[in-house]
């Protein structure tokens, strides 16, 4: 505030007796509120991510079994164990394979659930709510619900129930790897369960799409249907069908509860953390050959994510705005 | 605006706050089932269990828990198929049991997981199975109590054997040339489990061979063993086998419902099996394997160990001299109640009248004609490796010698990290 002299100068206003200030609490402090809100989430951070990533990478340099307090250490024994263990190898092979069949399938199926969903004109709620709710199944109920009822070897199986009728044999899915019937349990289980999660992020999509796009389109010429799908919904689905991708292939890595289940004590079939778990964290209990492969694991999980976000350009519709 | 918001938020607040936080995590901690407190008095104690099939077997656990009033006793009834992993883990954390069952393994005593029971055992020791006593045994200390002695042989259908002619097996061949005959559209001829583990002990021994020769180096590496594992392969892909299913050996369901004609189980489901079967039910042992091989019953069973790093130890072991040397009546209860177990005591296996007729009289006579235990020298890591190589030749069609070989790297590392 300042006073208007005659010549048109001002001059700083005196300075007035300053009334009494309330007291600034912390309350009213910018710093206290962001640890306020932000410290319990760093604690959890803290305490259930980096501090046992960190304290898997000391194990790892140690020889852990059957202690998470370790004495002798050995170096990188660990991580040469791991890196020439065929088995642990041959996991990574497995989930390439996993990752093949179920991203591609689930994306396709989602988007497909989507767009059926997406076009109906009555009862799309109760669809919509059909193809989500195996979402809330956990994995072990349904992979056991897969081995025990609808996939066993027995003649009352549904599934060898309903191939006797067409005069097939009893099929044991699960028993042998040669043929390989233990994918297709994988990969329907798998796909029952996420397909509906992942329709919704793409119904959500779809819904953004600006009609006027498709009006303009008709205009131009397009025919409805497919010319439409491939030129116009796609593209513009395309960062949301990256985020799906990604999403899935993570979700890939982390495979566990139907292979565990489904193939129990198995020496094939076994995707990184399965093989993991046999192999160090669980009867074995050796934590430092555990810990060596977890954490050349999550380095792979992550060169991959990235990879795969440059290659799909994650993020790129984001800078070009 | 909040009421909350327009409170002065000071240290004289925020430290009311933090003490009825603490105060109401006491009061929460107090109602918790922790097994660490209550009525009984004393530390509280935690005894973990594998989930036994029979019918009443967890509320039996209870019941004599229950009835130890000098502390609390929590069961922890772990179901699934994995409780080896989950006892394994929990023993490294503060959450351990304080006693639990399990097989003897030398890995739990090298790594200092089990306190030594002699002197709880000896006074009674010459009351006990003394073949149980020595699979518990490292130089002169025993470091667990035997519950119950679990015979597994193979239960057949009479009837169904009488009907295809075919006799009882004496060689592995003759139970592959018997499936074939027992198989029919809606039998198998066997059934073995689904993941065929329970095979290796077995086949090792009616192959005439031993898992450790008497310096712990490896024994089970001989060729009538490989022979054994080619013959399992070619029943196992012959169609004459029944797989997948619904539940695994150990359950006497497939041979009550008339899924197969024999299944490979334990003595634990003989009375299931009698009231589904009545008298057309008969046992054999695992045939033998090769000219130089002898018939063999796998005495499986489980025993009490306590936690050596527990907090209660001395509280610990009064309570498993309680309940497992003290508690006859709980013994035999725990035995012969639900399904048959033979007692592991001299004394209470002769008494028990439900093992001296019929049937159970038969699986006793070849638990003591035929029986194998345990070595405690054959942990987990080396069951494990056998198991990958039943895998690997049998259900994936690998050679097996080429496995047991592979095998045998592992073990050897196992042997060298235990005996040096």
């Amino acid at each position: 505030m300042s006073t208007i002299t005659k010549d048109g100068v001002s001059s700083p206003a005196p300075a007035l007796a300053s009334p009494a200030k309330p007291r600034r609490g912390l309350r009213g402090s910018p710093t206290f509120n962001f640890w306020l809100f932000t410290g319990p989430f760093l604690i959890g951070l803290a305490i259930f991510v980096y501090l046992p990533i960190l304290w898997s990478l000391y194990l790892s340099f140690f020889e852990a079994r059957f202690t998470v307090t370790p004495s002798e250490f050995i170096g990188l024994d660990n991580y040469v164990t791991m890196l020439t263990d065929e088995d642990f190898i041959g996991s990574l092979g497995t989930f390439t394979v996993f990752a093949a069949l179920i991203v591609p399938l689930t994306w396709a199926t989602s988007l497909g659930l989507a767009l059926m969903v997406n076009r109906l004109r009555f009862m799309r709620a109760f669809f919509r709510s059909v193809f989500f709710l195996p979402t809330a199944v956990s994995y072990v109920a349904a992979s056991l619900i897969w081995k025990m009822s609808i996939f066993n070897g027995v003649r009352f199986g549904l599934a060898n129930t309903f191939l006797g009728i067409f005069g097939i044999d009893n099929t044991a899915w699960l028993a042998s790897p040669d043929p390989p019937w233990y994918w297709l349990l994988i990969v329907t289980v798998r796909l029952w369960l996420q397909a509906g999660f992942y329709m919704i992020l793409f119904i959500a999509a779809l819904q953004n799409i600006p009609q006027e796009m498709y009006e303009a389109a008709s205009i131009d010429g397009a025919k409805p249907g497919w010319q439409t799908f491939w030129h116009i919904t796609l593209p513009q689905l395309r960062a949301t069908s990256t985020a799906v991708i990604l999403l899935l292939l993570v979700a890939a890595y982390q495979g566990f509860d139907e292979f565990f289940n489904l193939l129990n004590k198995t020496t094939w079939g076994r995707p990184p953390l399965v093989e993991l778990y046999y192999k160090a964290l669980g009867e074995s209990q050796d934590y430092g050959a555990g810990s060596a492969g977890a954490l050349i694991l999550t380095v792979l999980i992550c060169l991959v994510t990235l990879l795969q976000g440059k290659i799909m350009g994650f993020g790129r519709g984001e800078e070009s705005k | 605006m909040s009421a909350f918001s327009n409170r002065n938020f000071d240290r004289r607040t925020a430290l009311r706050a933090a003490l009825g936080l603490a105060a109401a995590g006491g009061l929460a901690a107090c109602g918790g089932n922790t097994g660490r407190s209550g009525s009984g008095g004393g530390a509280g104690l935690t005894q973990y269990f594998h989930a036994y099939g029979e019918a009443g077997t967890e509320q039996a656990i209870k019941r004599y828990a229950k009835a130890y009033k000098e502390t609390n006793v929590t069961t922890q009834w772990i179901t699934g198929s994995n409780f080896e992993s989950k006892l394994f883990a929990s023993l490294l954390t503060d959450k351990a049991p304080d006693c639990f069952e399990f097989h003897p393994q030398l890995q739990m005593i090298e790594s200092g997981q089990v306190a030594d029971l002699t002197d709880l055992i000896d006074p009674v020791k010459d009351d006990f199975n003394q073949a149980d006593i020595q699979s518990h045994t490292v130089d002169g200390k025993i470091y667990g109590i035997r519950m119950i002695d679990d015979p597994q042989f193979f239960f057949y259908r009479k009837s169904m054997f009488e009907k295809a002619g075919v006799e009882v097996p004496q060689t592995l061949e003759e139970l592959a040339e018997a499936a074939a005959k027992l198989t029919t559209s809606k039998v198998k001829g066997a059934y073995l489990g689904n993941t065929l583990h329970s095979m290796v002990n077995p086949l090792i021994w009616s192959a005439g061979a031993q898992h450790l020769d008497e310096k712990n180096q490896i024994a089970y590496h001989t060729d009538a063993v490989v022979d054994g594992f080619k013959q399992l392969r070619k029943l196992f892909t012959s169609g004459d086998l029944l797989l997948d299913a619904p539940t695994d050996f150990w359950d006497p369901s497939a041979l009550n419902q008339g899924l197969t004609a024999m299944q490979w189980c334990g003595m634990w489901a003989m009375p299931q099996m009698q009231e589904a079967l009545g008298d057309d039910l008969g046992i054999f042992p695992f045939p033998k394997v090769g000219s130089a091989g002898k018939q063999s019953v796998y005495n499986g069973g489980w025993s009490m160990f306590v936690n050596a790093k527990g907090k209660n130890v001395d509280e610990t072991k009064e309570y498993v001299k309680w309940l497992w040397i003290d508690q006859k009546d709980y013994q035999e209860d725990w035995a012969l109640s639900y399904g048959f177990h033979i007692p592991p005591r001299t004394s209470i296996a002769e008494s028990a009248d439900k093992l001296k007729s019929g049937l159970p009289a038969e699986g006793v006579k070849l638990f003591n004609e035929f029986g194998h235990f345990d070595n405690i020298g054959w942990t987990q890591a080396s069951i494990t490796a056998l198991e990958d190589v039943l895998a690997n030749s049998v259900r994936k069609g690998g050679d097996p010698d080429k496995e047991l070989t592979k095998a045998d790297a592992k073990v050897n590392k196992e042997l060298k990290k235990l005996f040096g």
